[in-house]
């Protein structure tokens, strides 16, 4: 089973939710529980889980390598692509790699079989296991820009047989998208102020697009107003849990600690939430 | 300041979502004398939700171009699907869309023909007004592409709206994270922001987006928000910070009240001046300070 953690608005609790549940499923069933961090940008369940990883993967493009002797600089293959990876010049070809989404027609359609492929390192792939939990956490190299391949790389080594767990990057565009793809259940976390709503409604028009069923989880609960909970009634749309706003949480966090290994009554709530997640048809 | 000159370009950005960086936008809007402000967190906006601007003119984005397989003409031959890196080519040579990137390679191996390249609209940008001056936002079509080229829209329309309106100053809300969003938000920045909280994540999210401005040469400097959840780290921030030759400009105490401004719509400099409202002030004035204003 597949489940994905999102939210629209950064700093709900995703990773928070993600962590917590993980270790939840893991104490009553250990080995069976993965968890993939997906916000391949800024990855942090391992800050609260504190394994040592081991990179066992770097993620690679393909990009084009220009054989000069061949190339008669027609340019063809600037004309082709789309995302202004390649400039012709009259004697000189500029590649810039860092736009180049790699989908190989230069390399198709240069008349000259001028062009050729060289690998570039997007990303890693990082791997841990402690308290029953395996963690996969993607890592995106400072400077580059598309986070997707990365999150293509780490979905591959989800074993669906298992409880996976995908913790996403803030937002609603392709990160987010590439994630929560394909799961049976997307957990939306939010919390109850006017900038929660908003990115709420925004990430359930995301789930729905991709025929995700989801549900939402209102963490901070009581610091804002009612407009959340009011908004999911009208929409049908289930609380699954709630987190209670507390400073003792948030005071947890910053320190590294999963507020549910630290606060018994969030325990409970998170065994309430694995409940629900494991039930779900 | 004149608009004639350079107009100056101040990105707030975090790495880490939820630190505070809209709040604080919002405040720097009541408090700037000469700005534009830009949205750049276009796929989740919320600045608009504080400022509300009234929108003046609507232009249609089109993001990356969307393959698409006519049926008639198609000979299920399978060379586009056999060539797609993006497993953008569905059963019965349907195009799934949210794969397809948009490159165009189907239609170059297609024997039939049968592959057009669309133009797909895949968000709005809006030139406003708001109670503080004029104002350059987005809204990306919720699970959109190409977010980084939507930012870039919506800095080139600032920088049309401060050219026109003569003022000084561009004041951009970033998105989390260190992807193509945040890059296109920081190009071409005379200070980047870095809003941070003093939590384990808070802080290794600040240490990666600070290795990006640094990897583009963009000036940066930090601010601690909620800098009293945790003593001990915000004292670990600040060593940090200097002995990388980094200012931190401003240390916000955790306060409830910020929330209660969201939901009446208002900045927190509108909200609680005497309060909260004056270490928002004392920051924004060492952000001039930076900036050589």
């Amino acid at each position: 089973m597949i489940i994905s953690v999102a939210s629209g608005k950064g700093g709900t609790g995703k990773t928070t939710v993600a962590v917590s549940l993980a270790l939840t499923a893991a104490s009553s069933r250990p080995g069976r529980v993965q968890l993939l961090d997906c916000d391949v940008e800024e990855p942090n369940c391992n800050l609260l889980l504190g394994m040592s990883l081991e990179t066992v993967e770097e993620v690679k493009l393909g990009v084009p390598d220009i054989d000069k002797a061949k190339c008669n600089f027609c340019g063809k293959c600037a004309d082709f692509c789309n995302y202004h990876a390649l400039a012709v010049l009259p004697s000189d070809v500029m590649v810039f790699s860092e736009l180049c989404h790699g989908c190989g027609g230069c390399m198709l359609l240069c008349p000259n079989g001028a062009i050729g492929e060289k690998t570039r390192t997007v990303g890693t792939i990082q791997h841990g296991q402690k308290d029953g939990i395996e963690l996969y956490q993607g890592l995106l190299n400072i400077g580059e820009a598309v986070a997707v391949p990365v999150i293509k790389a780490l979905k591959r080594k989800m074993d669906s047989e298992r409880l996976v767990i995908l913790d996403s990057s803030p937002g609603a565009a392709c990160p987010v998208v590439e994630t929560i793809r394909g799961s049976d259940l997307c957990l939306l976390v939010t919390e109850p102020t006017p900038f929660g709503l908003h990115d709420l409604k925004i990430a359930v028009q995301v789930a729905r697009k991709l025929k995700v069923p989801f549900g939402v989880v209102i963490n901070r609960d009581g610091i804002g107003d009612g407009r959340v909970d009011d908004w999911c009634k009208n929409e049908k749309i289930p609380v699954i849990i709630r987190v209670p706003n507390s400073l003792e949480v948030a005071r947890l966090y910053s320190k590294g600690i999963p507020p549910a290994i630290g606060i018994p009554d969030l325990k409970e709530r998170f065994v309430e939430l694995l409940k629900v997640v494991e039930g779900w048809t | 300041m004149s608009g004639g000159t350079h107009i100056k370009q101040l990105t707030v950005i975090s790495g880490k979502g939820g630190t505070g960086k809209t709040t604080l936008v919002a405040a720097f809007a009541s408090l700037a004398k000469n700005a534009v402000l830009a949205d750049c967190d276009v796929d989740a906006a919320d600045l608009h939700l504080i400022l509300k601007p009234e929108i003046l003119e609507r232009q249609d984005f089109t993001g990356l171009r969307q393959a698409e397989i006519d049926g008639q003409k198609c000979t299920g031959c399978g060379k586009c699907r056999e060539h797609c890196h993006f497993g953008a080519i569905g059963e019965d040579f349907l195009v799934i869309q949210d794969r397809c990137e948009g490159c165009g390679v189907c239609r170059l191996v297609c024997p039939a023909g049968a592959v057009r390249l669309e133009e797909r609209k895949a968000g709005e940008a809006y030139l406003s007004r708001m109670r503080f001056g004029p104002m350059s936002h987005a809204e990306l079509e919720p699970g959109g592409e190409a977010s980084g080229k939507l930012v870039s829209l919506v800095i080139a329309n600032a920088r049309k709206l401060a050219v026109k309106e003569g003022r000084g100053l561009i004041i951009i809300d970033g998105p989390p994270g260190t992807g193509c969003p945040v890059i296109a938000s920081i190009g071409g920045s005379d200070l980047a922001l870095v809003i941070t909280e003093p939590s384990l994540s808070g802080i290794h999210d600040m240490e990666r987006v600070l290795a990006v401005c640094e990897h583009f040469r963009v000036p940066a400097a930090v601010c601690i928000n909620k800098h009293d959840i945790n003593d001990t780290n915000t004292c670990a921030i600040e060593i940090w910070c200097k002995s990388k030759g980094l200012d931190v400009v401003g240390k916000i105490p955790y306060a409830e009240v910020t929330t209660r401004a969201m939901i009446a719509g208002k900045t927190v400099i509108e909200f609680d001046e005497g309060g909260i409202g004056r270490d928002v002030a004392a920051l924004w004035s060492k952000v001039l300070g930076h900036l050589g204003s």
